[in-house]
């Protein structure tokens, strides 16, 4: 063994992660620090940075535009996940026997999950069309009034929540229909011989069976879907006006479109404190549970 | 005698309207299935529908289901859009992207595996969990400091950041399905461990290191937010080129819809090579598919 080779073995824990480490370090840890620093000054691009302390964080709690965005960005985020979870459910249960053309099924539904998000939002966007899209025209071969869909103010988030519904209740579907298959069939004809009935072997045996897997779609979901950009961005620019401007868009606009760096940075500040906060709270319940 | 009869009888029908209720049952949850299927897949089979459409078609009121198939969207799109370029400069950053990820992450994951670094792990899960649009401002300063906007080094940095995280988790799991006696026996033969992580573990591990690249390059195509900022008329990759397409000049539908297909095609077909993995990847390892 030469004598580089015993370096290496002797510092391996040290030096086979040391290049992510240091990418870490330079391309996530660094930038959140940075935003610390950032948000303590006013500074437009291209203009001169003035230090005024925490004069931002101040400015935020009193900027309307501000607590729209942290109500749409909850709004969202609640209105999404529990039918998701409820939907996704439902689909995991369907999918939990054998059918002719299962494996098909489970491949059609990873598609929403996989296909590039500005792709989906554009079709999506086309089918929201008021005067053109298909949607209105499913709702009047129904017999249903047309709607606005995005284009209406209140309406624009739970629009936008369908995409998100459709986006990702497979996911959570695929989550637990693994999770329900290691539910021990045993259990099923036990209750069966105890004279239970279909719903009471759901609420009794099922659900207790995946509770750990449902707590876990949860918590990613959850997390994901106060980020949620790509398809906000793409279909209404936070719109019409402000309505469904999440805190994610709202950050995104004053850095890259009106160039406030400093403010930019404390709003990205309370975004990650709202995700990160979010995630921890999550975790305790989940370890309670 | 007769009442015998009449038992067995009413038994008989009994047992048929059983096995008639059974059928129905089997009935309304195949049809439940296929309504998830078509909900599902109908966006996709409208984008595709939208792309084989004449502008004409396209902009009818009631929709045109049936049509001569027009290429001319894909021409118009590939032709006058300069499509295959950005493709060109998506397959670029995905493809170093995926790369440098590999060669941070897979060393990283295994030191985590083999010596049970549970906080290096933990770290790389809060950079997946933090919203990405934080490290985007400090990002955009730095790269516009040092004359990178628009470059490849910038966007292939970024979306290290998508896909490192990833590979790392995706690994770990791998590694740690290796059985430990393989690596000692490489040692007892004089390996260092470099030596035996490279020619040992490594090929051992190759379709886990399949499906994390394919995971890394098909986030890295979707990735939007960065390149949105980042990138330029040199370097813009395809979701960025689609949404300005959207952005400026009138609504061409046919021209959305074929780039949308162009845009997700590539995914698709990845996603059909590694199905299993798909789930694994998108909850960090939460749930194994």
């Amino acid at each position: 063994m030469n004598r580089a080779g015993n370096f290496v073995d002797r510092y391996a824990r040290y030096l086979f992660p040391l290049p992510a480490v240091l990418a870490i370090l330079v391309l996530i840890v660094a930038p959140i620090l940075a935003n610390f620093v950032l948000s303590l000054y006013d500074w437009f691009v291209g203009g001169r940075p003035l230090f005024i302390g925490v004069e931002n964080y101040y400015r935020a709690l009193g900027d309307q535009r501000f607590w729209n965005g942290l109500r749409n960005t909850f709004y969202f985020t609640l209105l999404a996940v529990p039918l998701q979870l409820v939907i996704g459910l439902g689909i995991a249960i369907l999918f939990n026997r054998d059918f002719p053309g299962k494996g098909l099924a489970r491949t059609i539904i990873l598609l929403p999950m996989v296909a590039t998000p500005v792709a989906i939002a554009l079709i999506w966007a086309l089918m929201f069309n008021p005067s053109l899209g298909i949607l209105n025209y499913f709702l009047e071969s129904l017999g249903l009034p047309r709607s606005l869909w995005v284009a209406q103010s209140n309406l624009a988030i739970p629009s936008l929540v369908l995409v998100d519904i459709w986006q990702w209740s497979p996911m959570i579907a695929l989550i637990l229909l693994a999770a329900l298959q290691g539910v021990p069939i045993e259990h099923y004809e036990a209750a069966r011989i105890d004279g239970a009935n279909a719903w009471q072997s759901f609420w009794h045996i099922t659900l207790p069976g995946i509770r750990s897997a449902i707590v876990v779609a949860l918590i990613l979901r959850s997390i994901d879907a106060l980020k949620t950009f790509d398809i906000i961005y793409v279909i209404t620019e936070g719109g019409p006006g402000t309505a469904s401007e999440t805190l994610n868009v709202y950050a995104f606009k004053t850095g890259f479109q009106f160039f406030h760096i400093g403010y930019a940075a404390t709003l990205l500040i309370f975004l990650m404190f709202t995700v990160l906060g979010a995630a921890v709270f999550l975790n305790i319940l989940r370890k309670r549970a | 005698m007769s009442q015998l009869a009449v038992s067995a009888l009413s038994s008989q029908q009994e047992r048929a309207k059983a096995r008639r209720s059974k059928l129905a049952k089997t009935l309304v949850i195949y049809l439940l299935i296929a309504l998830v299927l078509v909900i599902m897949l109908f966006p996709f089979y409208w984008m595709v529908l939208t792309s084989f459409r004449s502008q004409v078609d396209n902009v009818s009121r009631i929709p045109v289901w049936f049509f001569t198939p027009t290429w001319e969207n894909y021409q118009n799109v590939i032709a006058r859009n300069n499509f295959l370029e950005f493709t060109w400069n998506s397959f670029v950053i995905a493809a170093l992207s995926t790369g440098i990820g590999l060669l941070l992450g897979l060393p990283a994951a295994y030191s985590i595996s083999r010596f049970k670094q549970e906080g290096l792990a933990l770290a790389i899960l809060i950079a997946r969990l933090t919203p990405y649009i934080t490290y985007l401002v400090p990002w955009y300063l730095a790269f516009r400091a040092l004359g990178l906007i628009d470059s490849y080094i910038a966007l292939t940095l970024t979306h290290l950041i998508v896909g490192m995280p990833l590979i790392v988790w995706i690994m770990i799991s791998f590694f740690e399905n290796v059985p430990l006696e393989l690596e000692e026996a490489a040692f007892v033969d004089g390996a260092t461990r470099l030596g035996a992580f490279i020619r040992v573990i490594l090929p051992l591990s190759a379709p886990g290191i399949v499906a994390a690249s394919i995971l890394a390059f098909i986030f890295s195509w979707n990735q939007f937010l960065f390149s949105l900022v980042l990138s330029g008329p040199n370097t813009q990759p395809v979701p960025v080129a689609v949404f300005n397409f959207i952005t400026y000049g009138q609504i061409d539908f046919g021209g959305l819809g074929a780039a949308a297909v162009l845009i997700t095609l590539p995914v698709i077909i990845l996603t059909l090579i590694i199905q299993r993995w798909i789930v694994t990847g998108l909850t960090m390892g939460a749930v194994k598919g």
